[in-house]
């Protein structure tokens, strides 16, 4: 007969039965944790590739810290090209006494040439395309501020010395950096605006953009002469870089939270392995009967593989509907961080789940498959008749080898799937043995208890290696969201409560050599003390030891972009705070005035530059050669005024720079910042605070993002769990059984019960909390340079919850094998 | 003239290699054993446990193969045969009746019986498995599940299975082994009945001296030899 049919029959039959649950439930949570994740990035993705091709609001782009010549606008005009410029610069926006950090955008008409901008008549408002750009005298602002500043359309901010009109809500605009959006709320006014507000003076951090559209053949016709033209320090950036920065950003963050989705594979594969030898102990019988009767291996082999195909299938189908709405959780979590519509997901994602069913279902159910059909017919007649027994070692390889290619297609980057097997390999090593230590520490527990829970402890030692895979399955799930809960909460705390409570907490920038006095003096009089003012020079580095910079190989990253960006210099006599010499001598008086120049470690470790090597700068266009004197250990995260280069007094003095400073305000001083903006509109204030807040938010939404992820991990270990009540079923309904004939009360039997996977949750709850805390305090110690604060909620929420959700989910599990009078089970056997 | 040879063992054993760990060389479970049952005969194997029945069963009815000898079944040499060949010749020429019944517990009584029809794929399965239910008493029983029917009943069920495809040789293994006197000697007038108006063999094997007596021939086995 066909054995499609035979294979439709019984899949319906063990569905009924629950044989198949687990199994189900199992490839489920594979395919609801992959698609959940797969929906959502594939969102993101598809929203940054429908925004590349306007991502720069041009088709070319420049940029520069310099104001741009016009010859380039001029030129390209002459080519046939429109054109638009734009200024952009941090500043703070102040509405009477409350001040925001913001994004200051200056546009010119025209702007953007690529894309539109979208604005709303209220905050969160309905929003609409506009071709116009902000009036003079007015400004579009990002939504966020109409809250934290608590204005509304028609209020009049302050942005340095110039007062805009709130005309409206600025929605969206091309060039914000789509997909994950830069910390600060944008604000948007004309270029023409920009010189009343003051803020840009010489030695400004502002970025200057030139932006051009035109025809394929007029742009490459241009970008080639602007390539021939353009000065150091000019960017030009055009579509094809800008979607590959953004592609390798989001390929960054998907990997991410890919990974993370693993763990719930990896979990749900050992209940499909474990969820197919049940199936195969549960049809072994029915086969012997089958093949007595005349069925052929093919056959056999063709049911079961029919048969888990179309479980899988059926996993597929159910586990991505489920994904698919589990994705809109995540884009919901993550709201604030995706500043753009996402368009509805791909089908992609499914191929994945599918791919990935299959391979779980050949690597971990069809080893155990193959030996069913290997049963022998003479079973029908001796029980103790079995089929040759599988090579397991062979069918773990190929386990393994599937799980690989999963990871690989997932991830493409084999270092990085080697560095996981082997982690996960390590990790699963030691939560295996301190599974296996604390399953050994039940056994000497089990005297000095009553029955029922002499009976649930010597369970869990009997069934030892179960309850070893049961823990660490249960307690992975549980660690890792455990661990994300202290570094969201204990860690970012305790380094913030590391700082100083006088710790700088708003940095002054670009103030004008002339403004020294009277900004030190505005100080004073507010009470904000005499902090000491620091030059600040920007300069490029142009040679080390006569080898241009450009001509330097081997380099970092890090070490590139040091090469590659402006620099800040500075002057000073002594050793600034936070500073510590690690070679070299910090000058004296007599140095003064020396071509020497002191390094921090970074440059040392990425560039390799050591005391006594020769470096050159360009100081607006002048050219400035220093030996190294020494170099410095830096603590940045002292939140006081520091720099990577640092020159004797009088090495610098002919050059046209701008001072900073930082200072501590506390909440009743924070108004001398309004009136310090009014009096020095050219310097901008960074509120450390407030970005800290921000980077705060941003960590929050990421970790309960991830957090998100691994609830799933967590239901893949639940469904472990259930393998293991399902594959002991058969010996505890007969031990239940043999008890209550002995005269134990089912009470008596399922409080046993409870008490074994009570035991079962709390191992797991010890294990996640204590791996969770060392992991926390590794953390602590090497990357937040804090002191590790012992959190017992941690322990109190890994042991009540460890013990409550394995407990509960066990016993109700186990409730029906329990509940089967004794009569029944023994006609059986 | 006598009706022709319908199963022949001819010097049959059987030996296994002992448990791991044992310092005992190979068992001997069945010893040169060499029979021949004609078509429409009945033959009882008798003997105490261990003597190697279900054994000897299980090499007839091809389950097993013998360590030497060989076996024809219909015409088929058993032991030339492998794993697959020896279901098709099952399928086609063998119905079986257990002691602990062996029906699947997931199927109703008629799919039960319908069960080795549709191995051989036959369209009819169905109305032929609902005929023989009828005919072993169990027509208004067929759509239940074997843990609703009583231990005789489901041996009925069993039985019915095993007579649906008109077997050449049905093999009994212990039949009446878990019914009570009563209830076992109702299925074995009705595997008699079956058995003569069917005209199949049937090699039935019984630890029931006044079962064995029904048959036309018993053989004796005492510890892997033929004793009678």
């Amino acid at each position: 007969m066909n054995a499609l049919r035979f294979a439709f029959r019984n899949l319906w039959r063990d569905l009924k039965s629950g044989e198949l649950s687990v199994l189900l439930l199992a490839l489920m949570v594979a395919v609801l944790s992959l698609t959940a994740v797969g929906f959502f990035t594939n969102r993101i993705s598809q929203a940054v590739r429908a925004q590349a091709t306007e991502v720069l609001a041009a088709d070319l782009r420049i940029e520069s810290s310099h104001p741009l010549p016009g010859v380039y606008f001029a030129t390209a005009a002459a080519g046939g090209l429109r054109t638009a410029q734009l200024s952009q610069l941090s500043t703070a926006i102040f509405y009477g006494e409350t001040s925001q950090l913001t994004s200051l955008i200056a546009v010119s008409s025209g702007y953007p040439l690529r894309g539109t901008v979208r604005i709303a008549a209220a905050a969160f408002g309905k929003a609409f395309a506009t071709r116009d750009i902000p009036k003079p005298g007015e400004a579009w602002v990002d939504a966020r501020l109409i809250a934290q500043l608590d204005v509304g359309v028609g209020s009049t901010v302050q942005v340095g010395a110039a007062r805009f009109r709130i005309a409206q809500i600025l929605d969206y605009r091309p060039d914000q950096g789509s997909g994950f959006v830069n910390l600060a709320p944008a604000v948007l006014v004309n270029l023409a605006d920009i010189d009343a507000t003051q803020l840009i003076q010489p030695g400004s951090r502002v970025t200057y953009a030139g932006l051009f559209a035109g025809t394929p053949s007029a742009v490459a016709g241009f970008r080639e002469w602007l390539n021939g033209t353009k000065r150091p320090g000019e960017r030009i950036e055009d579509l094809d870089e800008s979607s590959r920065q953004l592609n390798s950003a989001i390929e960054r963050s998907s990997r991410f939270l890919n990974l993370a989705s693993l763990a719930s594979v990896l979990l749900a594969a050992v209940a499909v392995a474990m969820g197919a030898r049940r199936y195969v102990s549960r049809h072994i019988d029915s086969v012997a009967l089958m093949k007595c009767m005349g069925a052929p291996q093919r056959f056999i082999l063709s049911i079961s593989i029919t048969e888990l195909l179309l479980v899988g299938m059926a996993a597929v189908l159910l586990g991505s509907t489920q994904g698919y709405f589990a994705q809109e959780g995540l884009a919901w979590l993550l709201r604030d961080l995706i500043r753009t519509d996402l368009p509805p997901a791909s089908p992609q994602p499914i191929l994945l789940a599918l791919a990935t069913v299959v391979a779980m279902l050949v690597g971990f159910a069809l080893p155990p498959l193959l030996q069913l059909k290997n049963t022998p017919p003479a079973r029908v007649l001796r029980k103790s008749v079995e089929a040759p027994p599988l090579a397991y070692g062979l069918s773990y390889v190929v386990a393994l080898a599937a799980l690989l290619a999963i990871v690989w297609v997932l991830v493409r980057d084999s270092d990085l799937v080697f560095g996981l097997f082997f982690g996960v390999l390590g990790a699963g090593v030691v939560l295996a043995l301190a599974g296996f230590g604390l399953v050994r520490l039940t056994r000497k527990l089990r005297g000095g208890v009553g029955v029922s829970w002499r009976y649930g402890l010597a369970n869990v030692s009997r069934r030892g290696g179960e309850s070893v895979v049961q823990i660490v399955a249960f307690g992975l799930g549980l660690m890792v969201l455990l661990l994300l809960a202290v570094v969201r909460n204990d860690l970012l705390k305790d380094w913030q409560r590391s700082l100083p409570n006088d710790v700088p907490n708003n940095f002054l920038i670009n103030i004008r050599p002339d403004e020294q006095k009277p900004l030190l003096a505005y100080l004073q009089q507010h009470g904000l003390g005499q902090p000491p003012l620091f030059p600040m020079i920007r300069a490029r580095i142009m040679k080390i030891n006569g080898i241009a910079a450009q001509d330097r190989t081997g380099l970092s990253e890090r070490g590139r972009s040091f090469l590659e960006r402006e620099q800040n210099l500075t002057w000073s006599a002594q050793l600034p705070q936070d500073n510590q010499l690690l070679s070299g001598r910090w000058w004296s008086a007599q140095d003064a005035g020396k071509p020497l120049v002191s390094i921090s470690s970074e440059y040392q470790e990425t560039l390799h530059v050591n005391v006594g090597d020769r470096m050159s700068f360009d100081v607006a266009g002048e050219s400035i050669e220093a030996q190294v004197a020494s170099v410095r250990k830096v603590r940045w995260d002292g939140f006081r005024p520091n720099f990577f280069l640092v020159f004797p007094p009088g090495v610098l003095d002919g050059a046209a720079g701008t001072y900073m400073t930082s200072v501590y305000l506390n909440a009743d001083q924070r108004p001398a910042l309004v009136g310090l903006v009014r009096q020095f509109p050219s310097v901008s204030v960074f509120d450390v605070d407030a970005i800290l807040k921000q980077i705060r938010s941003v960590i929050d939404r990421a970790s309960l993002a991830v957090q998100y992820v691994f609830l799933f991990t967590l239901a893949a270990g639940v469904v472990v769990l259930l393998a293991a009540v399902q594959s002991t079923r058969d010996e505890r309904r007969y031990e239940s059984a043999m008890l209550r004939t002995l005269g134990a009360s089912r009470r008596v039997v399922l409080q046993g019960v409870a008490a074994e996977f009570s035991a079962l949750g709390f191992l797991s709850g010890v294990l996640a909390a204590t791996g969770a805390s060392g992991i926390g305090w590794l953390l602590a110690d090497r990357l937040f340079s804090v002191e590790y604060a012992f959190d017992p909620w941690l322990w109190l929420l890994g042991l009540v919850c460890g013990t409550a959700l394995v407990g509960v989910s066990g016993t109700l599990a186990t409730r029906r094998v329990v509940n089967t009078p004794p009569i029944v089970t023994l006609r059986q056997d | 003239m006598s009706d022709p040879i319908v199963l022949e063992a001819q010097h049959i054993s059987k030996i296994v290699a002992s448990p791991k760990g044992s310092s005992e060389g190979p068992l001997t479970i069945l010893a040169d054993v060499s029979l021949a049952v004609r078509a429409g005969e009945s033959l009882a194997i008798v003997g105490a446990s261990g003597a190697g029945k279900s054994t000897l069963l299980a090499l007839l009815a091809g389950l097993d193969t013998p360590s030497t000898g060989k076996v024809l079944l219909a015409g088929n040499d058993l032991t030339a045969l492998d794993e697959d060949g020896r279901a098709a010749v099952r399928g086609r020429h063998v119905g079986f009746v257990f002691q602990s019944f062996h029906l699947v517990p997931a199927l109703t009584a008629i799919e039960n019986v319908m069960l080795p029809l549709e191995l051989l794929g036959r369209a009819d399965a169905r109305a032929v498995a609902a005929q023989v239910l009828e005919q072993v008493g169990l027509g208004a029983r067929t759509a239940h599940y074997p843990k609703q029917l009583s231990g005789g009943e489901q041996q009925r069920v069993a039985i019915a299975r095993a007579f649906v495809t008109r077997p050449a040789v049905l093999f009994a293994d212990e039949p009446t082994g878990n019914l009570d006197t009563a209830t076992g000697l109702k299925v074995t007038d009705l595997l008699f009945d079956l058995n003569r108006s069917t005209g199949s063999t049937l090699i039935l094997v019984t630890h029931d001296r006044t079962l064995a007596l029904r048959c036309n021939r018993i053989l004796e086995l005492d510890a892997g030899h033929t004793v009678s």
